[in-house]
């Protein structure tokens, strides 16, 4: 009896033994991997806290480093490296540290060439106030989406006459209607109940008219979502005095870009502010928007949060929601307690303390 | 900049008829009508030697004539006090901004916005002292658009060399006027490299005529950031047209609102004074809640402009009281007092002050 029980044994240690391989091998299937550009200046240490922190919440990403530096193409067209396209092309979701902007090199921005390459239409960013930084502002919990293509931007100057200089503001149907779509989409897949078209068609009739009409239209077929539209002079009056008010905010490229400033400005600046780019073809490219910092590069100075909490929104973006609460959780925990904190937050702890300290946390909350 | 004349020290038209100044008045609409009627009221209480010439502009018809009659009748009078005229958005775009319109017939090219902390009103920030000099006629503001290809629609923004001079002229003779010590201009020429590169040339050239007075620059986005985090850092600042309507608006959000804020709009032959954020409020029109502070300031401003200085201080040391001392707030400023109650209050405190109600 003895022997067939071993032999019955054996065999169920044999199909255990098989489910758990089974059960490796799908948790090895949900790796996803994604491409990082570490960027310059505090770039390259603070990439390596984020990396960090994802292993200590054990969250299934491969990173996949890639750099950007400009190089001239056949044609003499100046354009991203080949490999950094071809792993952005595959994995389809990127995370970016900040890239210096050289003047006089010859090339545009490499943040300019990034959005050409991989028609990054949107900028996202929410922002909500850090419980544990103080600022003038609490309970600021918006998110301004920004079109990225076209716009005031459109880099259309001429010289009329010597000392008449016209700049065109380009708006079209197509890149309106995308726009709009996206931030309906965007405010239902996260839960958000209203919608605000920023615009100034009382001056710019026809240009910022369109805009609003394409929104308008986008309205129409997601009636679940309210949606409401304000001059951009009042939206600045009432942002200031009671940014509650405010859910998701739309508009076209220059007042997406003073908006979305001016609501980071609300919630402790640049350092702590995550910002999301939604590109064609399913790519997404996950930023921080501060400086590459050159005087403290290198000094393990550095404050990781604005990477990480893009990386976070990378996450959410993903799917992968458990994680991304815990390490948000984490990180909002480890400012809140003002024990670790690094320089521009107030505190003198070093880069390396504050990745451990939410490292740590992160893996107490397993 | 030979010959652009300049005349800082505007000489208003010569009172006539009895010493008497004829002022063109636009009520506009929403709250615009019952303010102005205010300022009519307190302006005839406190005996200010200044009639009103009353033109009304219908935002609902299409044609022009209604905003050329006010247009001429500031061209007559040479200074106007206006409420905000609605753009309706069901208007084709041929239509145009009436306000902007009246902006540009009349080339009042300089739009000034003194933003102070008030004592009496509990705001995020305190101290803050911001003069803000906007250019405000052309710029984004050109109404030059036109739609070439069905669904592309390109707006021009135009920035010319003469106006960005005069307009930075203006803000260095402002500030050497008013002993201020800086001058920040606001712009965007990393990305709109020819225009506002353009506009910044000039405010550095005419920096050049006053070593007295600090210049710098700041990016626009920088600039609402740094707004809302320290805004004392700032003392006067010189921007064009878009970048001045969203600063302007973000510091009269942080001083107390739109209810607080005068404005100034001044050419070389005319001055056009108004609230500064320039709203409608169609949503408390007709309600005795809005607050005719800032109406009611413009008015004051405009008094110092016709030369009439101590009636303006009479009336504006009589608003200053009832908002610090008294503390009669309507709700925007988060009190419960009507607009005909502040009205009273500064009515009554002109009178116990001033001799001019006094008996014979």
């Amino acid at each position: 009896i003895s022997g067939v029980f071993w032999s019955f044994l054996n065999g169920r240690c044999v199909i255990f033994l098989a489910y758990l391989n089974i059960v490796c091998l799908c948790s090895a299937s949900q790796m996803q991997t994604v491409t990082l550009i570490p960027g310059d200046g505090i770039g390259p240490e603070i990439s390596v806290a984020v990396m960090k922190i994802f292993e200590a919440a054990k969250a299934p990403i491969q990173w996949e480093e890639r750099n950007v530096t400009a190089i001239k193409g056949p044609g003499g067209k100046w354009m991203i490296p080949p490999d950094a396209k071809e792993s952005m092309d595959k994995n389809k979701i990127g995370l970016k540290g900040p890239l210096k902007t050289p003047i006089a090199a010859g090339h545009p921005s490499m943040n300019l060439l990034l959005r050409k390459t991989f028609d990054l239409y949107a900028n996202v960013r929410p922002c909500v106030s850090i419980e544990g930084y103080k600022t003038p502002y609490t309970d600021v919990n918006l998110v301004t989406i920004r079109e990225n293509t076209e716009g005031e931007y459109s880099g259309i100057e001429h010289v009329i006459v010597d000392g008449v200089v016209q700049s065109i503001k380009l708006i079209t149907e197509q890149a309106s209607q995308r726009i709009a779509e996206y931030a309906f989409e965007y405010a239902r897949n996260n839960q958000r109940a209203s919608v605000t078209a920023v615009h100034k068609a009382n001056i710019m009739r026809m240009s910022d008219g369109l805009f609003l009409r394409k929104c308008r239209e986008a309205a129409e077929k997601h009636r679940d979502v309210k949606f409401t539209e304000m001059y951009l002079d009042t939206v600045c009056l009432n942002m200031v005095q009671d940014p509650t008010q405010f859910d998701v905010l739309v508009m076209p490229n220059l007042y997406g870009d003073i908006l979305s400033d001016l609501c980071a400005g609300l919630i402790g600046g640049l350092g702590v502010t995550p910002s999301g780019n939604i590109g064609a073809n399913g790519v997404a490219i996950f930023e921080s928007v501060h400086g590459t910092a050159p005087d403290i590069a290198g000094k393990d100075m550095a404050n990781p949060t604005a990477l990480l909490l893009s990386a976070v929104m990378m996450l959410r973006h993903m799917g992968l929601h458990g994680h991304a609460k815990k390490i948000e959780a984490a990180c909002f925990d480890t400012i809140r307690d003002e024990k670790v904190r690094t320089q521009d937050l107030g505190g003198n702890s070093k880069c390396s303390e504050f990745t451990d300290a939410i490292c740590q946390r992160v893996r107490d909350m397993d | 900049a030979q010959d652009l004349q300049l005349q800082l020290h505007y000489c208003p038209p010569p009172a006539k008829y009895g010493g008497r100044h004829t002022v063109t008045l636009i009520p506009g609409d929403g709250i615009g009508p019952e303010l102005l009627n205010h300022v009519r009221e307190v302006f005839r209480f406190s005996c200010v030697p200044v009639d009103f010439e009353v033109v009304h502009v219908n935002s609902a018809l299409e044609t022009e004539e209604d905003i050329n009659n006010a247009i001429t009748a500031i061209r007559r009078n040479g200074v106007a006090l206006k409420g905000n005229i609605e753009t309706k958005h069901t208007m084709p775009p041929s239509v145009k901004s009436r306000n902007n319109l009246l902006r540009t017939s009349l080339d009042l090219y300089a739009n000034v916005m003194h933003c102070q902390s008030l004592p009496g009103v509990q705001t995020r920030h305190q101290n803050i002292d911001i003069m803000i000099i906007r250019e405000n006629t052309e710029g984004e503001y050109s109404s030059l658009e036109h739609e070439n290809v069905p669904g592309v629609v390109e707006s021009l923004k135009i920035i010319t060399r003469n106006n960005s001079l005069r307009i930075a002229e203006y803000a260095f003779r402002l500030a050497r006027e008013k002993g201020r010590r800086r001058v920040t201009a606001v712009h965007k020429a990393n990305i709109m490299k020819l225009g506002d590169g353009l506009f910044l040339q000039c405010c550095r050239e005419v920096a050049s005529g006053y070593p007295d007075i600090t210049f710098d620059s700041m990016i626009v986005d920088n600039t609402t950031m740094q707004l809302v985090s320290k805004p004392q850092q700032f003392d006067v600042m010189v921007m064009p047209n878009l970048y001045g309507n969203v600063v302007s608006n973000v510091c009269a959000g942080l001083v107390g609102g739109p209810g607080l804020v005068p404005g100034a709009n001044y050419g070389r032959d005319y001055a056009v004074f108004e609230t500064a954020t320039r709203n409608t409020g169609k949503s408390i029109a007709d309600k005795n809640i809005a607050n005719p502070t800032a109406m009611l300031l413009a008015g004051c401003m405009m008094l110092d402009h016709l030369k009439l200085h101590d009636h303006a201080s009479s009336i504006r040391n009589a608003i200053f009281t009832t908002m610090n001392e008294n503390r009669l707030h309507t709700a925007d400023i988060g009190g419960q007092g009507t607009t005909s109650e502040v009205v009273q209050s500064v009515m009554r405190i002109i009178q116990s002050k001033g001799q001019l109600t006094a008996e014979f």
